[in-house]
């Protein structure tokens, strides 16, 4: 995620101390990895260098966490175009499940345990992020529901592999795994 | 001292290596499903895999052509026919895909009724429907019938239904099968809350990933066969 990009967004909504946005960043997105002060500081400094942010006022004394931010009218810009702008979709496309299914299945190892020990593992975190959810607000729900969306997709990755890791061992000039199981 | 396992933590209800065979359509070839008291697991598998077969053993509505179903010490298949529905109607709860409530009772009339059928006087059963109707969020189709009813509140009212005679065991059959995601998510939630609230251990048959993901664990069927009898064949 574009902290300088969230930052701008939140300053738009109203100026606020470094410590402010970093309390507010961590609270709304941070989500269990909250940022360090070097992070907001030299993001500040990026944006303020770029001319995105600008200081609204300092209290008397030292440092930098006297200084209020405000956005610019550039800045406002930059979050209308990065709103609208579409994020990339992940392609998915490599793959560390589907190498080890492969691996496996060359060195005559198990194929299926390996999918069974990567079901349980991501039911284990679905019935955590599920937990998670039935005791927080809609934010939680909203942040939990993302990940279980994508973890359920990998479960159904997982389930069709299973049903194919005969026919994927054909391909690969294999053994089938369960040759007890073929069709003569 | 000398026991190894404490009493508590000896299954509710077990079934060991069952086979089951539709003419030549084999539905279970070795499952095995032990059930705590109070705990709730998901048995996951794609569709044809066997799970309503294995619930419905586990239930005793269809018997195993082999293997054995245990709930606490008596095994199911020892049973008179007489006994096996007593059980039902007293130890367990069903709740199917769709609701399958009496289309000609109000809501309320439906989830009283099986307390009616265990004797219970109207005025009690009736209060005591009110109160799971409330418990599942949906009071407000008390005195409606069940088609007038959307899907998702047709299943809270089911679940209702089945808990009202707190029974030691739910079965839950795709309960949210024909429901949206935030419809099935709700009647989850409170499905899960309910059946802890009254201590009942559920046996949760689903292929769906997020709904499983209510449960305190998971089996997995495919074809007929459960892991614990791949592992043990090993
Ligand atoms: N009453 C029945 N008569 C004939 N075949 C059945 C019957 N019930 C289930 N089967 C067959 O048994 C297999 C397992 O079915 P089922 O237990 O319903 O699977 P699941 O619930 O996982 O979809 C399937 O091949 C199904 O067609
Ligand atoms: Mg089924």
């Amino acid at each position: 995620m574009s902290i300088g990009q969230t930052f701008l967004g939140l300053l738009e909504a109203s100026p606020r101390h470094g410590y402010e946005l970093k309390r507010v960043y961590d609270e709304r997105f941070g989500q269990g990895r909250p940022l360090h002060y070097g992070q907001v500081y030299s993001t500040l400094a990026r944006l303020l260098k770029s001319g995105l942010v600008e200081v609204d006022g300092v209290e008397p004394g030292a440092g930098p966490e006297r200084k209020r931010y405000a956005i610019t009218a550039a800045g406002v810009t930059d979050v209308a175009r990065w709103l609208a702008q579409p994020e990339k979709p992940d392609t998915y496309l490599q793959n560390t499940l589907y190498a080890k299914v492969v691996l496996g299945l060359l060195t005559g190892r198990d194929a299926a345990d390996i999918l069974d020990v990567q079901r349980a593992e991501h039911l284990r975190l679905m019935r955590a992020l599920t937990r998670r959810k039935a005791d927080g607000d809609l934010a939680d729900q909203l942040i939990c529901d993302f990940a279980l969306f994508h973890l359920e997709a990998d479960l159904r990755w997982l389930e069709l592999t299973a049903a194919r890791l005969d026919q994927l061992a054909a391909t690969l000039r294999v053994p089938a795994p369960h040759p007890d199981r073929s069709t003569p | 001292m000398t026991s190894p396992t404490p009493a508590d933590d000896r299954p509710l209800l077990s079934a060991v290596d069952l086979h089951k065979a539709y003419g030549s359509t084999p539905a279970l070839d070795g499952a095995t499903l032990h059930l705590r008291a109070g705990e709730i697991v998901a048995v996951m598998g794609a569709s044809g895999s066997g799970k309503s077969t294995l619930l419905h053993c586990l239930a005793g509505i269809v018997p195993p052509d082999a293997g054995q179903v245990h709930y606490r010490d008596r095994e199911l298949s020892a049973m008179s026919d007489a006994e096996r529905s007593a059980l039902r109607r007293t130890e367990f709860g069903f709740v199917f895909q769709f609701g399958q409530l009496v289309p000609e009772l109000s809501c309320l009339e439906n989830v009283a009724l099986p307390l009616r059928l265990g004797g219970t006087r109207r005025r009690v059963a009736e209060q005591r429907a009110a109160e799971w109707l409330g418990r599942l969020e949906v009071t407000e189709v008390a005195g409606h019938r069940p088609g007038e009813v959307s899907g998702g509140q047709g299943q809270r009212v089911a679940v209702a239904r089945a808990l009202v005679t707190a029974p030691r065991v739910l079965f839950a059959d795709e309960p949210t099968g024909a429901l949206d995601s935030l419809n099935g998510e709700q009647v989850m939630r409170l499905l899960t809350e309910a059946a802890r609230h009254t201590g009942a251990a559920v046996v949760l048959v689903t292929h769906e990933p997020r709904v499983a993901a209510y449960a305190d664990r998971e089996i997995v069927v495919r074809d007929g066969r459960t892991r614990e009898t791949v592992l043990a064949e090993r």
